[in-house]
C-alpha cells in the first residue's frame, strides 16, 4: 500500500516538474514581465508532493513495512524509534528522496523570496533547477526507487548497520544535505544569471542568504560527522581525511571562498566571474562527492550496497551538468578589472579565494590520486594524513593572518596606520606561546607558528568585539563571532594534537597498570542484554595520582544480531581540561582486552570552537540587511 | 590567447578527471594481491628488531624457501595464528622472516618471549613504511618466496590449518622443480 502511494507521488511529481520546466519555457518565449500563478501554484504542489512522498517513506520506516526492499535491508522492528526515523536516510535510496527534497524546497523558497528580482533571471534559475530536480527524479524512479516492492514479504528486517546508530550520525546527513545540495539553487542562480545578464550586486543579494545558509549547514553537518568518528569509531580522532571527510570539505571551501566573494560582488560590484565561478565549482564539487560515495570507486563508511548502474548514471549527469557550465561560463565570459589596492579588503578576500582553491586542489589530489593510480597502473595506495598535514597545515597561517587583518582594513584602500598595534599584538602571541611551551615542555616549529597565529587571530578578533560593543552599528558582529571561533578551533586542535597522551596495552580483570601519571585497574566485566545488542561492558577505575582522582570508566563491546555486528563503545570522561578516552577490545581465545587509553587536552573546546563558528554563520543570515557594513 | 589556454586545460582537466571516474567505476574495489603473485619482492632493507644486524633481498635468496610475515603485538588475530608459524618453524626447507608492523619495540619483543619466537629473522617496520612496498595492506599478512625472490603466494589475515598445509604443500612441491 505504502509502495502505490510513493510510486504514484514521485510520477506525479515528474509530472509537475515536467509542468514547470513547459511553463518556464512559455515564460521565456513570450518574455513576460511578470511571472505567472502558474509557476507558483506548481512549485508549490511540487514541494507539498516531493515532502509527502518522503513521509510516506518515514511512515513505512516508523511502522516497520517489510514489502518496502529499502525498509527490509535497512530496518529492524525492534529498533528504537528514533533509529527507525533516522534509518530513512541511511541508505542510498532514502538519501536520494532527501536530496529532492531539499531540492524542491530551496527551488520553491528561492523564488518566493525573490520573487522582486528580474523575473528572467528568476525563470532561468527556474528553469535550471527543475531540470536537476528532473533528472535526480528519473534516477530515483528508475534506478533507486524506495517504493520498491519485496514478494513474499519479510517478516523480519535485516537492520541498521550499529555504527551509524548513533544521535550526531543520524542527524549528519540531513544537515550536510541542506548544505551541500542546498548549494544547487545558487548553481542554478548562477546560470539564470549568466543566460539573463542579470548581474551585479542585486544579483548578490539574492544569492547571499542561500550561500549563508548552505554553508552554516555544511559547516555543522561535517562537525557532526566528526564527533560521530570521535565517539563512536573507537579511535579517539575527529579527523582522518578519509575521502568521505574530503568529500565534504572540498565543497566547504568553495562555499567559504563564496561567501566571502559575495560580499565584494555586493559592495564593489566586483569579482562577479569569481562569484559565478564558484557557484558552479560548489555544486558540481557536491555532486562529485555524491559519486565518489555512492558509485563505491573508493571504500568506506558511507559506500551503501554498490551498483555499478548508479555510479553510471551520476557520472553521466556529472559530466553533463560540468560541461553545460563551463560552455556557458567561457561564452558569457568578460574579463573584469578586479586590479584591486594592495592593501584594500578587495585583496584580502581574493588572497583568501586563492588560499581556498589551493586547500581545495589539495584535497581535490589526495582524494582521486588513489583512484588514478589503481586506473592507469593498477596498484592501490592510499593518500592518508601525512600528505594532507605537509601541505596543507602549514599554509593555515597566512589564513589566520589575513583573518586578522582583513576585516579591519576598508573597501578600495586602507592605511597600516595600525602598524604598532599589529606588533604589539604578535608580541602578546609569543608570549602566550611561551608559556605553552614552559608549561607542556614540548614544541616543535610548526606547532609555534600556528599557536602564535591563531592568538594573533584571537585577540585581533577580540579588540573587534570590545569596539563592537562600545559602537555596535559598524561591525559585522556574525563575522567576529566566526573568526574569534576560527582562531580558537585551530588553536586547540593544535593544543590537542600536541599534547595528547596515548596507552596501548592489553590487560585482563583485577590488574592494574601504572604510566604517566595515571594508574588504570580493570575491576570487573559486566554482560547487559539491551534492546537490540547484547554489551560487554568493562569497568576501569583510572586514578589521576597528581591530583588523587578517580575516575570510572566503562567501555563497551556491543554484540548485535541484526546484522551480526560487533561495535566497539569508547567511554569518554569530559571536562572543560581535557577527555579521558578509553577502547576495550576482545582477544580471541584469550582472557586479555586490549586497551587504548587516551588524555586528549581541551577537546570539548574542538567541539565549541567548531559550532559557534557555523552559529557566526547562521546570525548572518538572521541579520537584517542596512545594519551590515564592514 | 590567454583565455583559450586557459579554457582548453578546464576542458582538459574536467575531461581527464571524468573518464578517470568511468575507469575508476569497472575496477574491482574488493583488496586483491593476486597480481603480485609470480612477481619479484624487489630490493628492501631491514634492520633487525634489536637494531643489530641488517638484512636485504640477497639475504633470502640463500634461503630455498622463506616466508614473510608482517605481524604486531598489538594485533589479536596474530595471535591467533602464532601457533601455526611455530608449527612452520621446524621445517627445514622455509626459513621465516618476521616484520614486526607499527609496534613498540619493547611490546614486540615481550610478545615473542611469552609466545615464542617463529622466526629466524625478525625486522622491524616500525612506522609502517616498508610493508608498504611489499604490498601489505593491513596485518597479519604473510608472504611466500622462493629463492629466486619470486612470490609463490600470499596469504591475507591469519593464517589457519588449512593455510599451514598449503605452505607446506607449495614448498614440497616446488621443490621437486
Amino acid at each position: 500500500m505504502l509502495s502505490n502511494i510513493g510510486n504514484i507521488l514521485i510520477t506525479l511529481n515528474i509530472i509537475i516538474t515536467l509542468f514547470i520546466v513547459y511553463f518556464a519555457l512559455i515564460h521565456l518565449k513570450e518574455n513576460n514581465k511578470f511571472i505567472s500563478d502558474k509557476i507558483y501554484k506548481f512549485s508549490l504542489y511540487q514541494t507539498t508532493i516531493s515532502i509527502s512522498c518522503f513521509l510516506t517513506l518515514v511512515l513505512a520506516f516508523i511502522y516497520s513495512d517489510f514489502s518496502l526492499i529499502t525498509v527490509f535491508q535497512n530496518s529492524h522492528s525492534l529498533k528504537p524509534l528514533f533509529y527507525k526515523i533516522s534509518g530513512t536516510w541511511g541508505n542510498h535510496e532514502g538519501s536520494l528522496l532527501l536530496w529532492i527534497n531539499v531540492l524542491v524546497i530551496f527551488s520553491y523558497l528561492f523564488l518566493i523570496f525573490n520573487r522582486s528580482f528580474n523575473s528572467k533571471y528568476l525563470i532561468y534559475s527556474l528553469l535550471s533547477q527543475n531540470i536537476l530536480i528532473l533528472g535526480f527524479l528519473f534516477f530515483l524512479f528508475f534506478n533507486s526507487n524506495p517504493f520498491s516492492m519485496i514478494i513474499p514479504i519479510p517478516t523480519e528486517g535485516l537492520g541498521l548497520n550499529p555504527i551509524l546508530q548513533d544521535p550526531a550520525l543520524a542527524i549528519h546527513p540531513p544537515l550536510l544535505y541542506v548544505g551541500f545540495v542546498g548549494s544547487s539553487i545558487y548553481f542554478s542562480a548562477a546560470i539564470g544569471s549568466l543566460l539573463s545578464n542579470f548581474r551585479g550586486n542585486l544579483f548578490a543579494k539574492s544569492i547571499k542568504k542561500w550561500v549563508l545558509i548552505s554553508w552554516s549547514f555544511q559547516t555543522l553537518g561535517i562537525i557532526c560527522g566528526s564527533i560521530w568518528a570521535y565517539y563512536e569509531l573507537g579511535w579517539g580522532g575527529f579527523w582522518f581525511w578519509d575521502p568521505v571527510e574530503n568529500a565534504s570539505l572540498m565543497p566547504w571551501f568553495a562555499m567559504t571562498a563564496l561567501m566571502h566573494s559575495v560580499l565584494v560582488l555586493e559592495k564593489r560590484n566586483s569579482l562577479y566571474f569569481w562569484v559565478i565561478f564558484l557557484c558552479l565549482l560548489t555544486f558540481i564539487l557536491s555532486v562529485t562527492g555524491t559519486f565518489l560515495v555512492r558509485s563505491g570507486i573508493l571504500n568506506s563508511v558511507h559506500t551503501f550496497a554498490n551498483d555499478p548502474s548508479r555510479g553510471l548514471y551520476i557520472l553521466v549527469f556529472l559530466s553533463l551538468m560540468i560541461f553545460f557550465s563551463i560552455n556557458i561560463f567561457f561564452k558569457k565570459y568578460k574579463k573584469e578589472n578586479s586590479i584591486f589596492n594592495i592593501n584594500s579588503k578587495e585583496t584580502y578576500i581574493l588572497a583568501n579565494n586563492w588560499l581556498m582553491a589551493f586547500y581545495l586542489i589539495t584535497v581535490l589530489i589526495g582524494t582521486t590520486y588513489p583512484i588514478f593510480t589503481e586506473v592507469l597502473s593498477q596498484t592501490k595506495i592510499s593518500v592518508g594524513p601525512p600528505f594532507y598535514n605537509i601541505v596543507i597545515i602549514p599554509l593555515v597561517i597566512p589564513l589566520l593572518v589575513l583573518m586578522s587583518i582583513g576585516p579591519n582594513i576598508s573597501w578600495i584602500r586602507g592605511n597600516f596606520k595600525n602598524l604598532l598595534k599589529l606588533v604589539l599584538i604578535l608580541l602578546l602571541a609569543i608570549f602566550v606561546n611561551i608559556i605553552i611551551y614552559l608549561f607542556f615542555q614540548k614544541h616543535s616549529l610548526l606547532s609555534s607558528l600556528l599557536i602564535i597565529s591563531s592568538i594573533f587571530l584571537i585577540i585581533y578578533t577580540f579588540l573587534d568585539l570590545i569596539k563592537f560593543i562600545k559602537k555596535s552599528s559598524k561591525i559585522n558582529f556574525s563575522r567576529i563571532v566566526s573568526h574569534l571561533a576560527f582562531g580558537f578551533l585551530i588553536f586547540f586542535i593544535n593544543i590537542n594534537h600536541n599534547f595528547s597522551i596515548e596507552k596501548d596495552f592489553n590487560i585482563k580483570v583485577g590488574q592494574e597498570k601504572v604510566f604517566d601519571n595515571y594508574k588504570l585497574k580493570f575491576k570487573s566485566l559486566e554482560i547487559k542484554e539491551r534492546k537490540n545488542y547484547k554489551a560487554v561492558i568493562g569497568l576501569f577505575d583510572i586514578t589521576d595520582m597528581k591530583e588523587a582522582l578517580v575516575k570510572e570508566l566503562s567501555p563497551e563491546i556491543r554484540i548485535y544480531t541484526q546484522p551480526e555486528t560487533l561495535t566497539y563503545e569508547a567511554s569518554i570522561k569530559s571536562n572543560v581540561k581535557r577527555d579521558l578516552y578509553l577502547t576495550m577490545s576482545n582477544i580471541s581465545q584469550s582472557e586479555f582486552y586490549n586497551i587504548k587509553f587516551q588524555k586528549k587536552p581541551f577537546m570539548i573546546w574542538i567541539w565549541i570552537s567548531a559550532l559557534i563558528i557555523a552559529l557566526g554563520g547562521f546570525l548572518m543570515v538572521f541579520k537584517k540587511e542596512k545594519k551590515y557594513e564592514n | 590567447m590567454k583565455i583559450n589556454f586557459f579554457k582548453l586545460s578546464v576542458y582538459f582537466i574536467s575531461s581527464l578527471i571524468l573518464i578517470l571516474f568511468l575507469f575508476g567505476l569497472n575496477k574491482d574495489n574488493t583488496y586483491d594481491t593476486r597480481s603480485l603473485i609470480n612477481k619479484d619482492i624487489g630490493k628492501f632493507q631491514l634492520q633487525s628488531l634489536d637494531g643489530v644486524q641488517e638484512i636485504n633481498q640477497e639475504d633470502l635468496k640463500n634461503n630455498k624457501f622463506t616466508l614473510i610475515n608482517f605481524w604486531g603485538s598489538w594485533c589479536a588475530p596474530c595471535r591467533k595464528e602464532h601457533k601455526f608459524l611455530l608449527s612452520l618453524y621446524k621445517d627445514n626447507t622455509l626459513k621465516m622472516l618476521g616484520i614486526n608492523y607499527k609496534d613498540k619495540k619493547k611490546n614486540a619483543e615481550i610478545f615473542l618471549k611469552d609466545l615464542g619466537n617463529p622466526y629466524h629473522f625478525v625486522g622491524q617496520d616500525l612506522k609502517g613504511k616498508i610493508s608498504v612496498s611489499f604490498g601489505i595492506y593491513g596485518i597479519p599478512e604473510s608472504i611466500l618466496i622462493d629463492s629466486n625472490l619470486i612470490i609463490i603466494k600470499k596469504f591475507v589475515g591469519p593464517l589457519d590449518e588449512n593455510d599451514l598445509n598449503e605452505i607446506l604443500r607449495l614448498v614440497k612441491s616446488n621443490e621437486k622443480f
